[in-house]
């Protein structure tokens, strides 16, 4: 019951109260970069959160089994960028040979997630955070979740603002950082929300 | 001066093609460590650093790294040397590498140092590479430098851990917090667009293409939208 209750906590957080493009500013380039659609902004997070979970599950025990019984924890940030690039290309290759409708889909985003700070980003965090296996994965989902939310609250933003007329040097990079900004500052109003929920 | 002499290769980064303000490459840590000036200037001078030693390896390597898979070969290379500046600054800078936590390895990721090694360092001297590098690491680490202090100032009244008399009684937490740094970082390069009126490069013509994410890191929906062409 206690490592439910410790599982929920962590994808409540990690969603909502420490949501990874909002207060840790991780993956803020796809953030700005693809929400301008809804159509691509939500398949850029299914991505994005596909590829966090499957990272998390080939790094945690990399690092636990590999690295640190050889005593190669220097190597960590080499060795995680490699497997998730390689990873990436393998999704991408399965996808493209078993199930060809979701990589229609999803197929497109894959090779720019890559270089994705947050995906790196999560994988380290769950290592230095001392999460065991399974709280890796519930974090990673809820880190993902946290993005696909981002992303889709922020591309309804965005809609609004292309037809917004701003001064001319606000137009265009400025005012979308000023409007998440805002979106960011409502997402505040989580902080203490797991907290209450689980006191 | 000469288009592509070497002082302008130098100056260019600083201003007219900074990597922060005007390509809007970096992003991530140019929000997340500019709470303190301290900050800000250590993940500039590290990113720095790493970009000088990419740039002048994968300039050297530029005969040798076959074309098809050149793109996982400089992440290797970067990553590399962030491992490099990870261990210097744990054993000599032991409370800076716990202020930059995991930003330090996601210098690997930074756009900045892969366009970079894409656009410029595949193509030219090593001379030449290590100038760009130069040049485009002051320019990311003046542009952290300037959002540092903004938001220190303001946020927490004091300048590089200094307190400041009458703003250090008065601080406004919102610049220290998360949404402060997306309200300078958008005030700031409305700034440079004011100041550079029209003369600033167009973005898309020098870095899009070089940048792994092809462009996610624009703001621009062109690739997405090309994205969604190739998907049909």
């Amino acid at each position: 019951m206690d490592t439910l209750r410790s599982l929920i906590i962590i994808l409540m957080s990690s969603v909502l109260v420490n949501n990874y493009v909002l207060n840790r500013f991780l993956g803020i380039c796809p953030f700005l970069g693809v929400s301008r659609k809804l159509s691509s902004a939500t398949g850029m997070g299914v991505a994005v959160t596909f590829v966090m979970l499957v990272a998390t599950l080939v790094t945690w025990p990399i690092q636990y089994f590999v690295l640190n019984t050889l005593g190669l924890g220097y190597l960590q940030t080499i060795v995680f960028i490699l497997v998730i690039a390689a990873l990436v290309q393998f999704i991408e290759i399965l996808l493209k040979r078993f199930i060809p409708s979701l990589h229609a889909g999803l197929g497109v985003y894959l090779p720019l997630i890559t270089t994705n700070c947050a995906v790196l980003g999560v994988t380290i965090n769950n290592i230095t955070d001392g999460y065991t296996f399974l709280e890796s994965v519930v974090s990673s989902l809820g880190c993902g979740l946290g993005f696909l939310l981002a992303m889709v609250l922020f591309s309804g933003v965005r809609a609004r603002i292309d037809n917004s007329d701003a001064p001319p040097a606000f137009r265009g990079m400025p005012v979308t950082l000023i409007a998440a900004s805002i979106v960011s500052m409502a997402f505040f109003g989580f902080a203490g929300i797991v907290d209450a929920l689980f006191a | 001066m000469k288009k592509d002499g070497n002082l302008a290769i130098l100056l260019r980064g600083l201003i007219a093609e900074n990597p922060v303000f005007v390509l809007i490459l970096g992003t991530c840590p140019s929000l997340a460590t500019t709470t303190t000036v301290i900050g800000a200037l250590s993940m500039g001078l590290a990113a720095m650093a790493v970009l000088i030693c990419s740039n002048a390896v994968i300039s050297l390597l530029r005969r040798i790294i076959p074309d098809t898979v050149r793109i996982p070969c400089y992440i290797v290379i970067i990553a590399g040397f962030v491992t490099l500046v990870q261990m210097v600054m744990h054993a000599y800078l032991p409370a800076l590498y716990e202020m930059l936590g995991v930003y330090l390895a996601l210098i690997t990721v930074n756009c900045i140092i892969l366009g970079r090694a894409e656009m410029f360092a595949s193509k030219n001297p090593v001379g030449k590479a290590i100038l760009d590098g130069i040049g485009m690491g002051l320019g990311f680490t003046l542009a952290l430098l300037s959002m540092g202090t903004v938001r220190e100032v303001l946020g927490s009244g004091s300048f590089a851990g200094f307190a400041i008399p009458f703003l250090s009684e008065h601080t406004v937490d919102f610049f220290a917090k998360a949404p402060g740094g997306f309200m300078v970082f958008g005030i700031m390069i409305a700034v440079v667009n004011a100041v550079s009126h029209g003369k600033a490069p167009k973005k898309k013509s020098f870095s899009c293409e070089g940048c792994p994410s092809l462009g996610l890191c624009h703001g621009e929906s062109v690739c997405a939208e090309q994205a969604e062409k190739e998907a049909k």
